[in-house]
């Protein structure tokens, strides 16, 4: 057992499935970083992408399988796909999933809807690993996480760990599973740490995990949220309110029925997303609840999500951006009341 | 010089694909199929010349006007036709349509309605060959409408910055949709666009199928011996519009009348006696193409539609919750 950051966490992962399987390769923009071309050594492998999380592939594996890209994600995310097609796991990395934009149609049109559009013959085993989430005082460019848009599309997975031990089973995962995956990081989640087992097994996608056991309230918390729906929790609990906490991990596919459980146990629901409200995960998750969980719930489910603007700048503004742990515990406390 | 056997192949696809294509146009003209249809009346020469100079398990993409390509490479017209009439024995499984005609397993990466969508997955395709040191051919084809679109040049950035020897083959037909190529080009030559990534180029005449296959087959042997894209740019001219239905006003008579003296059929039965055909062998060859084309035709009318269900399979390999119906 070893603690480890989320960070080394995913390093150890692509490490792991680099040795396991010569067919995994890496492209991406600065993931070596540097200057990669012989004459120059010394320098690459300077970067290991903006955060780090790359850096020793390229020196360990070369770069045949760890690939600098130019900025074209629409030409390597379209690599990736026929590469795919063809017999290798690539891993992708967008820088910020705030750059989708650029590469959407390849995510969309071709990734997503080879396989159903040519009759089932075809796979297209890539992993695109991106980064979200704000509170990084990056701008509303550098800080949204877009779960819903991913999560929108059929044929698309999509992926999204908190902590550390989830990081690593569900990224040995994605990279083995047959369709594409969409493998979110929180920047603010990178340097939190836990214990991560040195033969951890990979995590199936489409189980969520109950973070916290109770009785009294449900918490559905999304990826960095379950950091304040964890203190809201240790708060409560000293006024003698009981919050389970559950964290689905995989947004596509949804583990429904671990959701329903909760729902059926205690009857009051918040769910809590750093996202923008309208077609949010957490708009959909309330949908699925009211539709097969009416008759148990005491209450209208609660959302909290951040408000229908961009993610600002400011430090005050940007704090009031994101869902906090003060309006989940005053959340509880109105559903308590119930 | 060409082998005896190969150049009865290109004849026959060479008639098989118009054939094939007048037959759509008639169908699309009763409205007796569903969907948007788009032919390659005038791309044959394109279509067949280069895959002459392909393996059955090279790789290509190809675009919605992709009835020729699969044709030529081999996809089994039954299965084609079934497909455009939306039938559950289509190539697709009645998924894909028209636009989306393609065979996994006759190297075709895929058919793609979004312009420019293709070289980037053929560079991946060919990534994947360099990595693996196999050596398949991957082509890829789109039209002239194509080379402005991002997607289209980071693909060829990559492709030149990483040696990959992949051929882009650009169908230059004169319009991209209802513009033509000279209102929407901004270089002399449509290849010159690719003097920025220090690529080889080379422009031959789209509608002479011998030319074409020729051109296709150094390139290939260059691509490979340099490790190094190349750009093939055929002049052509599609006869057919953008869709059919397209009024093509846009087209005028005097431009489609002079086209007409280079069309790829023209031109492929009056060189037929030089590549040792005579008459008898090249009017079997045609005899054949339509009854096949007929049959082709006949089959799909009588292939049962899918159950609506059918709609809900293989959207993924793997997906361990049920689809939402």
């Amino acid at each position: 057992m070893t603690i480890k950051t989320v960070k080394d966490a995913i390093n150890d992962a692509l490490v792991q499935s680099f040795e396991e399987d010569k067919n995994v390769i890496l492209m991406g923009e600065d993931i070596a970083g540097g200057k990669g071309r012989e004459q120059y050594q010394g320098t690459q492998d300077a970067w290991g992408g903006p955060f780090g999380v790359t850096q020793g592939l390229y020196t360990k594996f070369g770069g045949e399988r760890v690939r600098d890209t130019t900025i074209a994600e629409a030409g390597f995310f379209g690599a990736a796909i026929g590469a795919a097609m063809t017999g290798l796991r690539p891993i992708v990395e967008l820088m910020y999933v705030d750059f989708a934009g650029v590469c959407f149609d390849q995510m969309m049109n071709q990734a997503a809807k080879v396989r159903y559009m040519f009759g089932g013959k075809q796979k297209v085993p890539m992993v695109v690993r991106t980064v979200v989430g704000a509170g990084f005082r990056a701008g509303s460019e550098h800080s949204q996480t877009l779960y819903s848009l991913y999560t929108h599309i059929p044929g698309l997975k999509v992926v999204a760990p908190y902590d550390a031990y989830d990081a690593k089973g569900l990224l040995l995962s994605s990279i083995k599973d047959d369709d594409p995956v969409i493998f979110m990081e929180h920047k603010r989640l990178y340097m939190t740490s836990c214990e991560v087992p040195d033969d951890l097994k990979p995590i199936p996608l489409g189980k969520g995990r109950i973070r916290r056991e109770g009785s009294d309230v449900t918490i559905i918390a999304i990826q960095r949220m379950n950091l304040f729906a964890e203190e809201a929790a240790n708060e409560l609990e000293k006024i003698n309110i009981s919050c389970e906490i559950v964290d689905p991990r995989t947004y596509s596919p949804l583990d429904e029925e671990l959701i329903f459980q909760s729902v059926k146990k205690t009857g009051k629901v918040i769910v809590v997303d750093e996202s923008n409200p309208k077609c949010s995960l957490a708009s959909e998750i309330s949908s699925l609840i009211s539709e097969k969980c009416f008759l148990d719930l005491k209450a209208a489910v609660i959302k909290i999500t951040a408000p229908h603007t961009p993610v600002p700048f400011s430090p005050p503004m940007e704090d009031f951006y994101i869902p906090s742990t003060k309006k989940i515990i005053d959340a509880v406390k109105k559903l308590k009341d119930v | 010089m060409i082998e005896k056997e190969k150049i009865n192949w290109i004849y026959k696809k060479i008639f098989t694909i118009r054939f094939f294509e007048e037959r759509i146009k008639k169908i699309a003209k009763e409205k007796t199929v569903p969907g948007y249809l788009h032919t390659c009346i005038g791309s044959e020469a394109i279509c067949v010349g280069v895959m002459a100079a392909l393996n059955q398990d090279d790789w290509i993409s190809s675009t919605y006007r992709n009835h020729g390509h699969a044709i030529a490479k081999g996809c089994k017209l039954n299965e084609i036709t079934s497909e455009i009439y939306g039938r559950k024995t289509g190539i697709c499984k009645g998924r894909g349509g028209s636009m989306h005609i393609s065979d996994f397993s006759k190297g075709m990466l895929g058919s793609f309605g979004i312009v420019a969508a293709g070289p980037a997955v053929v560079l991946g395709a060919a990534l994947q060959e360099k990595i693996n040191k196999s050596n398949k051919t991957c082509v890829s084809f789109f039209g002239d409408g194509a080379i402005h679109n991002g997607a289209f040049h980071e693909a060829a950035g990559l492709a030149k910055l990483w040696d990959i020897p992949m051929i882009f083959v650009c169908e230059n037909n004169g319009y991209a949709e209802a513009t033509a190529t000279d209102w929407h080009l901004n270089t002399k030559e449509l290849s010159d666009i690719t003097k920025a990534y220090d690529m080889l180029s080379y422009i031959g005449d789209g509608n002479n199928v011998f030319e074409v296959y020729d051109i296709t087959k150094k390139a290939i042997n260059e691509a490979k011996q340099k490790n190094t894209p190349i750009f093939l740019e055929f002049k052509n001219y599609r006869f057919s519009g953008q869709y059919e239905g397209d009024t093509q006003l846009y087209q005028p008579q005097e431009e489609i009348d002079k086209a007409k003296q280079n069309d790829p059929i023209k031109l492929a039965k009056e060189n037929s006696s030089k590549y040792g055909l005579n008459k008898n062998d090249l009017e079997k060859i045609i005899n054949e193409a339509k009854e096949e084309v007929d049959k082709a035709f006949d089959f799909a009318d009588t292939q049962p539609w899918p159950q609506p269900e059918d709609a809900l399979e293989e959207v993924y390999v793997n997906y361990p919750v049920e689809i939402n119906r």
